[in-house]
């Protein structure tokens, strides 16, 4: 059981380079704190893939697992845990996030 | 079931030795919390470590009992 929802996750990262597992969907966030992240990702203006795990149990408690992070949301990057919404948070203030990206080769729009 | 906030500091305490801890209840509802953590274990983690280390010392609390808590996590500046 775990194994195919863990192959899931895993196919999901994969496949897109930044994928939010939230409460919600980005139009319609169900979270203060999923929504928080979304606001964030659309300023920086990069595309994702949101996944509502409140339409997936299995997922819900899958991704926790996956992580090791009990709470939601989550930001992957890449097939990378980047963190939940105190630390993307944190990262948007300080540049880390943009920086990644960079990093990473994904183009967003900067800061005007 | 809801957590006061000095449950939460000395579960952190506990789970962190040398943590300096400050959890402010965000709303007054005994819900939704932060916590500020200062500690020399953080040294050299990512924040993603710092965090864990953090959940890990609320033993499952997290996303139970315990809805909303930000965290804030640093080692000591020198």
């Amino acid at each position: 059981m775990e194994n195919i929802v863990f192959e899931r996750i895993k196919q999901d990262i994969g496949s897109n380079d930044i994928v939010l597992y939230m409460k919600g969907t980005a139009v319609f966030p169900q979270c203060g704190f999923s929504a928080a992240v979304v606001q964030i990702l659309s300023q920086l203006g990069v595309a994702f893939k949101d996944i509502n795990v409140l339409e997936d149990a299995a997922i819900r408690q899958g991704i926790k697992d996956f992580t090791n992070w009990p709470t939601i949301p989550q930001l992957y990057i890449k097939g990378e845990f980047v963190g939940g919404c105190d630390i993307v948070r944190e990262m948007y203030t300080s540049g880390e996030l943009q920086d990644l990206l960079k990093e990473k080769g994904i183009a967003f729009k900067a800061a005007a | 079931m809801a957590m006061d906030a000095q449950t939460i500091a000395n579960m952190i305490r506990e789970g962190i030795p040398g943590a300096n801890v400050k959890i402010e209840d965000l709303r007054g509802d005994g819900e939704h919390y932060s916590a500020h953590v200062i500690s020399p274990a953080f040294k050299g983690l990512s924040r993603v470590q710092q965090h864990q280390l953090v959940y890990k010392s609320l033993q499952g609390k997290m996303g139970g009992e315990l809805h909303a808590l930000a965290i804030h996590t640093a080692p000591p500046k020198d």
